[in-house]
């Protein structure tokens, strides 16, 4: 394990400074490149941004020399509480994330895990293969999967194809509006809203709209996260079950515990960290929806069911020229972001920790957060 | 009564062996038909993959091909990620491993500020900051050119920790004898520690190849210039229907799966490393 103790032999003392005082100067100078490219372009622009976000910049002129005057908390006031378009597309796309973390991150948590499990199994043969074709996709780019997910789920396309030959009349689904909630209502009879959900008192949304579910655009981009994050997540769960190692495993049996129950009362209370991590990552991740939607080139059609605050926010920006509601609104992104990783943190916190797995994982984790965040 | 136990186990297992079997090969098939449906695809006429999105080609054709290359910039693009991808990469792997070296090594006043200041900027989800690096890379004047879409991608915190905490498990006595010798910090770090860190080289090599492959959002606030687009900006055009090619899959499958090329070589050349993390990694 490592330790942050300085590693030098103990040495004469005039030589031991000059090269302490060698090493603070290489220090910085090794540290230089770094932090000068990050402040740049990370801590700054921070500052730069909040200042839009009080402005009423337009996009012409330099927003730091005048071009942009200060108006308050109006962007914010504009898309949290003034009733108007911009308020109820906020309300619109904080739904459509909404379901989409709700669905994307239990989902991809027990498919990846399912998959390890799966592919852990000593005697299997081929694990190789099998990990590799379920890491695959997590390696392509988003939008060359984005592009594909589209083709395959057209009206016509492979997807309704294979859903014909089992007798299902498949959507229209990147085109349809509809949301999977609002199906099944209409299914059982209810296809408009009650009186009781008429009202529309959070973000200009009507109840009736906040419950509709995923529409089934979504759905396909709720599928295509699913199938590109399990790789990762499941490479980290199976590093965390070798961890786990056989012993534990045999000490099970031993007491005649069933397959099932070794793998709820022995395995899951194991995997505790990584599935601490991996819904971490796929919290932060899911919030984060924008490359799928800006490649699908619709503007978060069809009837916006597939715009998100990510998206909203550049749209707003770039091609809306209020650019500070869409900078408005990624604080609010980021608020949103930093909120629910600390009710997740608070409502799985440990009771036992484990710190040298805890760190193992950590390190790992960093890796799946890279590839899924594509930085 | 110790045997039939044994063979008893050995039969249930045996059964459910088969039965994960069946299992993985549906799930493989399920993840790996979508590329097979887009190689196949590009490779169709486009009345051919409306009518036929499933199977084989009925004409087997590389008009998309001929097309993608022909009249659409793809190669324009593909050169611009190749400049940009090669040029992050190498800055990711010089920078992220000198700063990675200072912080496991050197010690020097403000080492523990700027380790939680990089703690602070990893948490930092990458899409809130769209608006605020368009903001400063339009104020630096480098909009629109290649300073803007390479320089901020030239460091990645992540990568710093990865060569951090590698540097923290190679034993410092290495570079204790170097020191004594006479050689510089930089020497130290440049000649004897960095190539014992090979595997960290390569774990932030391929990150930083497949991330900056397959970045889109910088590239698209960094710059609008036609002449600057890269691979995913020039694809995601495609498949939003840019030039005619709204219905044009043949096409739109050929680009999706021409970029995927570098990415696949990569991810199989390295396979054993990246799949390695899980094997071999704490057993015993």
């Amino acid at each position: 394990m490592s330790d942050d103790q300085p590693r030098r032999a103990p040495r004469p003392g005039g030589a031991r400074r000059s090269a302490s005082g060698g090493q603070a100067l290489s220090g910085w100078l090794f540290i230089t490149p770094v932090i000068v490219i990050l402040g740049v372009f990370l801590v700054i622009p921070i500052a730069m941004a909040a200042w839009v976000s009080v402005s009423d910049w337009n996009g012409r002129g330099n927003p730091f020399g005048g071009a942009a005057g200060f108006v308050g908390v109006d962007n914010y006031a504009a898309i949290l509480s003034d009733p108007g378009l911009q308020r109820q597309d906020f309300g619109t796309a904080l739904r459509n994330n909404v379901y989409y973390v709700m669905l994307v991150v239990p989902l991809q948590t027990i498919v990846s895990l399912t998959l390890a499990v799966l592919v852990n199994r000593r005697i299997l043969q081929a694990r190789g293969f099998f990990r590799t074709a379920f890491y695959f996709p997590s390696v392509t780019s988003t939008v060359a999967i984005t592009s594909l997910f589209l083709f395959l789920f057209t009206a016509s396309g492979a997807v309704n194809r294979l859903l014909a030959t089992i007798g299902v009349d498949g959507p229209n689904w990147t085109q349809d509006a509809r949301g999977v909630l609002h199906i099944l209502l209409a299914g059982l009879g209810v296809d408009s809203a009650p009186v009781a959900l008429q009202g529309s008192p959070l973000l200009g949304v009507s109840w009736w709209n906040w419950l509709a579910g995923p529409s089934l655009a979504m759905s396909v981009f709720i599928i295509m996260a699913i199938f590109t994050t399990s790789g990762t997540f499941m490479l980290l769960f199976i590093a965390a079950l070798q961890n786990i190692g056989g012993e534990v495993e045999e000490a099970g049996v031993m007491d005649g515990a069933s397959g099932w129950q070794r793998f709820r009362l022995i395995t899951v209370p194991m995997l505790r960290p990584t599935l601490f991590t991996v819904i971490t990552l796929g919290l932060i991740g899911t919030w984060q929806v924008f490359d799928q939607i800006y490649t699908a080139g619709e503007a978060g059609g069809p009837s916006k069911t597939t715009l998100t605050p990510a998206f909203l926010s550049y749209q707003t920006s770039f091609t809306g020229n209020r650019w500070g509601q869409g900078a408005a609104i990624a604080f609010v992104l980021f608020a949103i972001i930093v909120a629910m990783t600390a009710v997740q943190r608070w409502v799985l916190r440990e009771r036992d920790t484990v710190p040298r797995r805890k760190r193992f994982v950590l390190s790992d984790g960093t890796l799946a957060a890279d590839a899924q965040g594509g930085r | 009564m110790a045997a039939t136990t044994t063979h008893r186990a050995g039969q249930g297992s045996r059964l459910g062996t088969a039965v994960t079997m069946a299992v993985l090969v549906l799930l493989a098939v399920v993840y790996i038909y979508p590329f097979v449906v887009q190689v196949l695809t590009s490779f169709k006429g486009n009345a051919d993959a409306v009518a036929n999105p499933l199977g084989m080609p009925l004409v087997w054709t590389v008009d998309a091909y001929q097309r993608l290359f022909g009249s659409s910039d793809y190669p324009l693009w593909f050169r611009n990620s190749v400049v940009v991808t090669l040029a992050v990469t190498a800055g990711r792997v010089f920078f992220n491993s000198l700063a990675g070296y200072a912080l496991a090594r050197l010690r020097f006043p403000g080492r523990g500020l700027v380790f939680s200041c990089l703690v602070a900027v990893m948490a930092v989800p990458g899409v809130v900051l769209l608006i605020p690096k368009f903001l400063v890379i339009n104020t630096l004047g480098i909009y629109n050119t290649f300073a803007g879409l390479i320089l901020p991608l030239l460091v990645d915190a992540a990568g710093v920790f990865i060569m951090k905490n590698y540097f923290e498990s190679i034993p410092a006595s290495v570079e204790e004898a170097a020191r004594i010798d006479g050689a510089g910090p930089f020497r130290v770090f440049w000649s004897v520690v960095l190539p014992m860190a090979r595997p960290a080289l390569i774990t932030i090599t391929i990150l930083s190849f497949q991330g900056s492959w397959n970045e889109l959002s910088h590239f698209i606030v960094a710059a609008s210039d036609r002449d600057l687009f890269n691979l995913t900006r020039g694809v995601a055009s495609l498949t939003s229907g840019a030039l005619g090619s709204s219905a044009d899959y043949p096409l739109k499958m050929g680009a999706a799966a021409l970029m995927t090329i570098p990415v696949a070589i990569l991810f199989f050349v390295f396979q054993k490393r990246i799949m390695g993390t899980s094997d071999g990694a704490v057993k015993g």
